[in-house]
């Protein structure tokens, strides 16, 4: 049976801001264990929580974002359940009155296609802590740093149907967020957190069927292998004549497998209601119109700038784009390197690739954007060969020099394009090398013939060390040997 | 000097006839002696108290003394004191000394008030009779020498009696259903629960936050509004709390109440009130008369809901409030969990009292999937209904007036184990903090020896109305001055 996966996505986004969500304590990462809890975080008796500003702009800011409609008046409930790192023994979150209501984002597949993919709603919500199994010998830690940063949990409708669209969708939102500035983005560290729920239809089918949630993917890796389990899980049970059960499923990505954490039935009830100690949040026009005041370019429109300002094609606009830092990175190097479409060129090839190759971020690049637009300036003005460039890029790459000009002279990698100089070395090169100027010469195919044109650029090369222009040499044997 | 009224003892300071410290000590002195016939304190505080006596009495010498500065009082133990064990009457809080000062009792010692303890209450603030103390009942002062174990009101009944047998001039107390006038009431003393928002709930350990206010008690009703003007304000720390300005509620004491227009609900006249009790309120409302107030019937036609409506409302914010005591923080902890489950259950069985459990198990329920909609959902509109009713009679009236109970203190154990019974001590309290009203208990005569309190009702923010209109009682009556044997 042919079946049709539907996937919809639930984010966590930890908000960028200096405090907790309801309290004054910091809510930087890293911190010794139980440091940054005060008495509201750990829920002394008589403490109250007063909202965080900051953290209702951050979440208009991502409601403009997605073209949503923003909530004039946003509820805060309680979520009750009993776990040792939430010490109140509630979440206080947001149900029927959500910040964010319905919105959207479109989305740039690989095959060019674009999809867009509906926002339920977005509210906004306090994490909890952390519990520590390990290092406390049968016994649990409880570190309440995190209890009570702000964050925003997005919901989207199930409109992807792909493991690829979801993946697409996830690494959009997470262009956007950090674009926006209101999440750090750093999935390592847990800011950025997906649960994925998943459900198979037979195809062309209208009824959706039964979903499972798999929580807690923090990497696009993870997500799409994780994607992938359960489909196949999934498809094995409804092929072999089984049921799904709805259930809360935990994906281990290390093993690529997954156990079920709960079922429906054992859910708990949250017993939601009002909070009572948080007045409804009126946001008004002027509120709105500040946040949009902050919003800086987006993934979207700066696509579109970089195609009409650099002349990029769609693929590379989208590529350079996406990332806030990478589209920073691509227009300093552009700005040095006089050559647009050829900076864009290293920023995705040489560049990306050895960010790749060393788990890196832009941000952590040992070269910076004005360093290559300088190498890339010299390669758009025949100073230095592209292969003459590799080591260049080499050498700023290891710090072995801070600019490409002082590094091309070091290394005397500067390409001869005297043409008087060059000649000499053709005739030199062609008089050593008799039988085969011979053989090329009678030869009539001009595949073969441009074959062994290559025969004597090796011997050219190392004449002058490397530093021949390679397209002259080309020009002038072709002139040589046709005389 | 115990007799004496917070206005009185503050001018007695101020013309040097005595010192804080002799004033501190006198009072600490009748507390050691007589507290064991009443219970009404579960901490004594007494060298910080000597401390702070010493320290107001510099500040005095350097003239920097306000009408506060060096005048013992006690708060009510569910307001957080720093580096003094703060318990809610409860076992869970027996051994919690908070880290930090509720504003309220910040906003006490900042004016140099002297803190002499922590008085009784029921638990978690959870009665109408103080017998829901983990620290045991408190007695009322009235009918005592009878050999009568009365209960002094709840939830705030060790304020209240302890002033009542003048062992502080004025505590703190708060008022949820009626924890401040009931327990006025019952002890023959003055109480104000002030408009929810007017006082901040920062370090006021919650019960039901919706509905919690802290307030004043004290003998006089110029003593309520010296209190008040050291309480009322907004405060950052607590969203609830409402920006607005306060007044000097002393400085309207004297006004005149020509033309005032008193209200009586006709559902608060009900057959529940005893014709004697009744009476009384009636003498009450006839010194208005006497000084120039008009009075007329009006009627808060959906009053008979409000119980109703209390009991899930004030469990349902209470079961969640009440989550936070698990054992794992701070607090009472069981011995030796087997794990989690075991932590959280035996904490919680062993912690709770049964007044406690069994209002965490009401509320749990009127929230539970399937059952929001008809109980909380409901309450809350019926919550609207009861705050309109209050919006229009306050069209056609200044102030309400009702009995505060339907009956003077009864004894100890008469209502513990009918829980219903002990739910209706508030029929004529509970409304006004649905509605979010301030109101007051005055002192108006005595039933069989036994004091009986005027309820008079304001409208939003007009504590200065109610003290006005309680102070000027006050000067033709004597009702407020009379002494338990």
């Amino acid at each position: 049976m042919q079946w049709d996966i539907v996937i919809g996505l639930e984010i966590h986004a930890q908000l960028a801001t200096q405090t907790k969500i309801f309290s004054g304590s910091s809510t930087a990462f890293g911190a010794e264990p139980n440091t940054q809890a005060s008495a509201v975080d750990l829920a002394m008796p008589g403490t109250l929580p007063v909202p965080n500003e900051q953290a209702f702009r951050y979440a208009v800011m991502f409601g403009l974002a997605v073209n949503a409609e923003i909530g004039r008046r946003s509820v805060f409930d309680r979520k009750n359940y009993f776990y040792p790192d939430l010490p109140k023994g509630y979440q206080t979150t947001q149900l029927d009155h959500p910040i964010v209501g319905p919105g959207f984002v479109d989305v740039d597949l690989a095959d060019g296609r674009s999809k867009r993919v509906r926002i339920h709603h977005a509210h906004l919500e306090e994490d909890a802590g952390k519990s520590l199994h390990e290092d406390f010998d049968g016994m649990t830690g409880i570190d309440l740093n995190r209890a009570g940063t702000p964050l925003i949990e997005i919901v989207t409708e199930p409109d992807m149907n792909s493991a690829e669209e979801a993946v697409a969708f996830a690494k959009k939102l997470h262009s956007l967020v950090s674009s926006l500035g209101i999440c750090d983005g750093d999935m390592s560290q847990g800011s950025l957190r997906f649960d994925v729920n998943i459900s198979l239809k037979p195809k062309g089918s209208e009824e959706l069927g039964t979903r499972t949630e798999t929580k807690n993917l923090n990497s696009f890796r993870f997500m799409e292998q994780a994607i992938a389990h359960e489909v196949e899980r999934q498809m094995d049970i409804l092929e072999d004549g089984g049921r799904i059960v709805q259930e809360t499923r935990l994906y281990n990505g290390e093993r690529d497998e997954s156990r079920s954490m709960r079922s429906k039935e054992e859910a708990n009830d949250y017993r939601y209601f009002p909070c009572p100690d948080l007045l409804p949040v009126v946001i008004d026009e002027a509120f709105i119109e500040s946040a949009r005041d902050l919003l800086p370019e987006l993934p979207d429109e700066r696509k579109g700038r970089f195609k009409a300002q650099y002349g990029l094609n769609d693929y590379d606009a989208r590529l350079l784009s996406d990332d806030a830092r990478m589209a920073a990175f691509f227009e300093e190097t552009a700005s040095h390197g006089k050559d647009a479409k050829l900076a864009a060129n290293w920023v995705l090839g040489e560049f990306s690739a050895r960010l790749n190759a060393e788990d890196k971020t832009v941000t952590q690049a040992p070269i910076t954007g004005t360093q290559l637009g300088q190498l890339v300036a010299r390669i758009a003005d025949n100073t230095v060969s592209s292969s003459g460039a590799k080591k260049v890029f080499e050498a700023l790459w290891n710090r072995d020099g801070d600019n490409a000009d002082a590094i091309i002279e070091a290394q005397g990698l500067k390409q001869v394009s005297d043409t008087g100089a060059l000649e000499q070395m053709v005739d030199e090169v062609l008089a050593g090398m008799p039988d085969q100027v011979a053989q090329y010469q009678q030869e009539i195919d001009p595949k073969k013939q441009k074959k062994m044109l290559g025969g004597f650029m090796g011997p050219l090369m190392k004449a002058s060390k490397g530093q021949g222009n390679p397209k002259l040499f080309t020009e002038i044997l072709l002139k040589k040997l046709s005389d | 000097m115990h007799k004496k009224s917070v206005a009185e003892l503050s001018r007695e300071l101020e013309s040097g006839k005595i010192s804080s410290v002799e004033l501190t000590r006198e009072f600490l002195d009748r507390i050691r002696a007589e507290d064991r016939r009443y219970n009404s304190f579960i901490t004594i505080t007494e060298d910080q108290a000597m401390a702070d006596a010493k320290t107001a009495d510099e500040q005095r010498a350097e003239g920097k003394a306000g009408v506060w500065t060096g005048v013992p009082f006690a708060h009510k133990d569910i307001f957080c004191t720093n580096g003094v064990t703060t318990t809610a009457g409860s076992k869970m809080l027996a051994n919690f000394v908070p880290p930090y000062d509720a504003t309220v009792t910040a906003n006490f010692r900042a004016a140099g008030a002297v803190c002499l303890g922590k008085t009784n209450m029921d638990e978690f603030a959870m009665g109408s009779s103080n017998e829901s103390s983990f620290f045991g009942p408190v007695n009322n002062p009235w009918g005592l020498s009878n050999g009568d174990k009365r209960v002094p009101g709840g939830s705030s009944g060790g304020s209240a009696a302890a002033i009542a047998a003048r062992l502080v001039p004025a505590a703190t107390a708060t008022d949820t259903g009626g924890s401040i006038r009931q327990p006025a009431a019952l002890c023959g003393i003055t109480g104000l629960k002030p408009t929810y928002g007017r006082v901040s709930r920062y370090g006021m350990i919650a019960f039901a936050s919706s509905l919690d206010q802290g307030g004043t008690m004290a003998r006089t009703a110029e003593d309520n509004a010296l209190m008040l003007n050291v309480m009322a304000g907004f405060d950052p720390k607590d969203s609830t709390c409402v920006e607005r300005a306060v007044p000097d509620y002393t400085a309207t004491l004297n006004e005149p109440l020509n033309g005032l227009r008193i209200g009586l609900p006709k559902e608060y006249f009900s057959d529940q009130l005893s014709p004697a009790m009744e009476q009384q309120i009636r003498n009450a409302v006839k010194e208005y008369e006497k000084l120039g107030a008009s009075v007329k019937e009006v009627s808060l036609p959906h009053a008979k809901l409000a119980i109703a409506a209390y009991y899930v409302i004030a469990p349902a914010e209470a079961s969640a409030n009440l989550s936070r005591f698990d054992g794992v923080r701070y607090g009472y902890r069981c011995e030796n969990p087997q794990d989690l489950n075991d932590l959280y259950t035996r904490t919680r069985a062993e912690g709770f009292g049964s007044e406690v459990k069994r209002r965490i198990l009401v509320g749990t329920y009127a929230l539970s999937a399937g059952y929001f909609d008809a109980y909380y959902l409901k309450a809350q509109k019926v919550r609207r209904l009861i705050q309109q009713d209050f919006i229009n009679a306050f069209k056609e009236v200044d102030v309400l007036m009702s009995p505060v109970t339907p009956s003077p203190a009864f004894v100890q154990g008469e209502k513990t184990s009918d829980p219903v019974t002990m739910y209706l001590e508030d029929v004529f309290t509970i409304a006004v903090n649905l509605a979010g009203v301030p109101a007051m208990s005055v002192p108006a005569g005595f039933v069989d020896g036994l004091p009986v309190g005027l309820q008079i009702i304001g409208n939003y923010f007009e504590e200065a109305r109610l003290l006005n209109a309680a102070h000027q009682l006050q000067q033709v009556t004597d009702w407020h001055q009379k002494l338990p044997q």
